[in-house]
C-alpha cells in the first residue's frame, strides 16, 4: 500500500510518499521561512497563498523523485488540523479532490499525531508503550502512548509553548525570525548563571509547563537599567538552561510516573542541542532511552503525515467517502481514536 | 464539450456541468459550510449526468476577485480533479463571469472587496461573451472610473454596500444597477469554452487564483516606518 501525504498547517508545505513495505519512497519539504521573515512572523494570508501555489507541483516532483505514478497511489493523507484554518484548507481541498477523482480513500490526518510517531520512521525506532514529548512552536505537551491514536495527555503547557518561549526571547534579545534556532546558536557562546532567571512550575507537582513568566523575566533583564547588549549571549544561555531544564525535569518525572522506560522527543524545539544532551545523560543514568526523528523530519514534513495515514489504514481504519472539505483549526489530540476503535 | 465548474468566491457559492451548450447547476445552500458540501455535490452532478471525470474537456473555477478563502477553495479542488483525471483546468476571472448576467453590451461590474473597497472591471461583448478591457483593480468605491464612452450596465454587490460613496458621474452613466447578482459557476463554464477552444487551459500546478488584492500584510520596516513596533 502506497500513501500520498500532504501537509499546509502552517509554513511548509510538505509531500511525501509512503509505501508500507517499502518504507519512505521520497518527500520534500517547501519552507516559507524566507517568505515570512521580513513581516516578522507568519502571515497567515501570505501562507495560504504559498500552499497553493507550491502543492501540485511539489506533488509531481515527489512522484517523480519516488518513481511513482498518481495510478500506484492507494491512499491520500493530510494534515486536517491543528494549525492556521487558510493554510490547513488548502491541503484539505487539493487532497480531498485528488482522492476524488482517482477513486482512492482520503484520510484527514492530526498533525501532533504525525509529529509523534516520526521517531517511527527512523532506523531505529522505538516500540509502544513510550512518553512522547511534543515541543514545537505550537505545543509543549506531554504523552503517554500506548499505539496509534492512544494517548493520554500527561501534561502540558498553561500558557506559551517551548518554541514560542524561544521565539519570543529571541525577538526581546534582538534576533530575527525564526528566533528559536538563532537563540540555542547564541546560546552556545555565553555562560548561564549570570541572570537568575526562573524555572516556571519545575515544583509544581504535576507534568504541566508555564513559560511566559520566563519570558517576562528576560523581558525585565532586557529593559532594565543594567542591560548591556554585548550581554546577549549570556541571557540567552540563561533562559536556554531554564528552558531546558523545566523540560528535562518533567519529561524524567513523566516516565517515573507512568513507569515506562521510552521518550520519544518530536516538534521543532526537539532539535535543540542542549535539551537533547541533558536527555541523554539523564535518561542513561536510570536505563531508559531516548528517540529522536531523523533531523530532517524534525519540522513539518509530508512524511511524518503520510506516514500516520498509513499506520492507521495498516491497522484497520476505514476511512470515510465523504470527501468532505472540513478542517480543525483547534483539535486535541487527546480527542483522537485508535483505528477501529468506536 | 463537456465542462466542470465551480464558483465560491462570494457566499453564493455554485457548481455546474456544461454538456454540449446545456448546462446544470447546482447552488451550495448556507455559506458557512461550502467546503463541506462542494465535492458531494459535484459527485452527484457528475453521476446524474452520468459523465465521468475522464472524459470532461476541462475543470473551470472562478478564480476571483472574491472572498479569498472561496478562492483557495475551488483553486485547490480544481488543482485535485484535474490532476487525478489528467485534465486541463480553466480559472475564469469571476468578474467577467458576472457580467454574462449583464443586459446590454458594455457591462460595468462592481462587487464588495470588503475593507471599504470594491472590485472591479469594464467589459464588452465580443460574440455575445464579455471581454475585459482591462485587468480588474480593487480601490475605494470614490475612486470607480467608467470608461470615455457611452451608457454601461451596472452590476455587482458594491452597488448597495456603497451606493453613497460611488461618485455621482458614475452612477448618472449606469442604467438601474442589477445589485442582487452574483456569479454563478453556470456562466464560468460558458466562458471556460473559448479557453478550451482556443486551446488556453493550465496545467493544475499553473491554476491560481486572482486575489487582485496583494498588499494584506506590512513588513517590519513598514510598521516600524508608520510608529509601530517591530
Ligand atoms: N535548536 C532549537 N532550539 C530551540 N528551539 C528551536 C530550535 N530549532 C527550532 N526551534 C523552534 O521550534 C519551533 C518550530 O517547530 P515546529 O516546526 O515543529 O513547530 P510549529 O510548526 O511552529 O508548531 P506546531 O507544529 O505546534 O504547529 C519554533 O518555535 C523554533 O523556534
Amino acid at each position: 500500500m502506497r500513501v500520498l501525504g500532504i501537509e499546509s498547517s502552517c509554513d511548509e508545505t510538505g509531500v511525501a510518499v509512503f509505501d508500507v513495505e517499502a518504507g519512505l519512497l521520497g518527500h520534500c519539504v517547501h519552507s516559507q521561512i524566507d517568505l515570512h521573515a521580513t513581516y516578522g512572523g507568519v502571515v497567515p494570508e501570505l501562507a495560504s497563498r504559498d500552499h497553493i501555489r507550491r502543492l501540485p507541483a511539489l506533488v509531481r516532483q515527489v512522484l517523480a523523485e519516488s518513481g511513482c505514478s498518481l495510478a500506484q497511489i492507494d491512499a491520500i493523507a493530510y494534515t486536517a488540523g491543528p494549525g492556521l484554518a487558510g493554510a490547513l484548507l488548502v491541503g484539505a481541498s487539493y487532497a480531498e479532490a485528488l482522492g476524488m477523482s482517482l477513486g482512492v480513500p482520503v484520510l484527514p490526518v492530526h498533525h501532533l499525531e504525525g509529529h509523534l510517531l516520526s521517531p517511527l520512521l527512523s532506523a531505529d525506532p522505538p516500540e509502544f508503550p513510550f512518553v512522547a514529548l511534543l515541543v514545537s512552536g505550537g505545543h509543549t505537551q506531554l504523552m503517554q502512548v500506548t499505539g496509534v491514536g492512544e494517548y493520554v495527555l500527561l501534561g502540558e503547557s498553561l500558557d506559551d509553548a517551548a518554541g514560542e518561549a524561544f521565539d519570543k526571547t529571541a525577538k526581546l534579545i534582538g534576533l530575527g525570525y525564526p528566533g528559536g534556532p538563532q537563540l540555542a546558536r547564541l546560546a552556545e557562546r555565553g555562560h548561564p548563571g549570570r541572570f537568575r532567571l526562573p524555572r516556571p512550575m519545575l515544583k509544581s507537582g504535576d507534568l504541566d509547563f508555564s513559560f511566559s513568566g520566563l519570558k517576562t523575566a528576560v523581558l525585565n533583564v532586557v529593559s532594565g537599567p543594567e542591560w548591556k547588549p554585548e550581554d546577549a549571549a549570556d541571557l540567552a544561555a540563561d533562559f536556554q538552561d531554564a528552558a531546558v531544564d523545566v523540560l528535562c525535569a518533567k519529561a524524567l518525572k513523566a516516565l517515573e510516573l507512568t513507569g515506562l522506560s521510552r521518550l520519544v522527543v518530536a516538534g521543532g524545539v526537539g532539535a535543540n542541542r542542549q535539551l537533547r544532551q541533558r536527555l541523554d545523560v539523564a535518561t542513561r543514568r536510570k536505563g531508559w532511552r531516548v528517540y529522536y526523528p531523523e533531523p530532517e523530519l524534525c519540522t513539518d514534513n509530508g512524511a511524518m503525515i503520510a506516514f500516520a495515514g498509513a499506520r492507521r489504514l495498516a491497522a484497520g481504519e476505514v476511512p470515510g467517502m465523504a470527501c468532505a472539505v472540513k478542517v480543525h483549526p483547534r483539535w486535541p489530540l487527546a480527542a483522537l481514536r485508535a483505528p477501529g476503535a468506536a | 464539450m463537456k465542462i466542470l465548474s465551480i464558483e465560491t468566491s462570494c457566499e453564493h457559492a455554485s457548481v455546474a456541468l456544461l454538456l454540449d451548450g446545456e448546462t446544470v447547476e447546482r447552488t451550495l445552500e448556507g455559506h458557512s459550510n461550502h467546503s463541506e458540501r462542494l465535492l458531494p455535490t459535484l459527485k452527484t452532478l457528475l453521476a446524474e449526468a452520468g459523465v465521468a471525470l475522464g472524459s470532461l474537456d476541462a475543470v473551470a473555477f472562478g478564480a476571483g476577485p472574491g472572498a479569498f478563502t472561496g478562492l483557495r477553495l475551488a483553486c485547490g479542488v480544481a488543482q485535485g480533479l484535474a490532476m487525478g483525471a489528467d485534465l486541463g483546468v480553466a480559472p475564469i476571472c469571476s468578474l467577467e463571469a458576472l457580467a454574462l448576467q449583464g443586459r446590454g453590451d458594455s457591462i460595468y461590474v462592481a462587487t464588495d472587496a470588503r475593507m471599504g473597497e470594491v472590485y472591479s472591471a469594464a467589459c464588452r461583448l465580443s460574440h455575445g461573451l464579455p471581454v475585459m478591457l482591462a485587468p480588474p483593480t480593487c480601490c475605494p468605491p470614490e475612486m470607480l472610473a467608467l470608461p470615455a464612452e457611452g451608457r454601461w450596465t451596472g452590476i455587482g454587490s458594491a452597488f448597495a454596500v456603497y451606493g453613497d460613496r460611488i461618485p455621482q458621474e458614475v452612477l448618472d452613466r449606469l442604467g438601474p444597477q442589477q445589485q442582487d447578482a452574483v456569479p454563478r459557476a453556470a456562466d464560468v463554464a460558458r466562458l471556460a469554452v473559448r479557453l478550451v477552444e482556443g486551446g488556453a487551459l493550465v496545467a493544475a500546478e499553473v491554476a491560481a487564483p486572482l486575489y487582485v488584492r496583494d498588499k494584506v500584510a506590512l513588513t517590519t520596516a513598514e510598521r516600524l516606518a508608520r510608529g509601530g513596533r517591530a
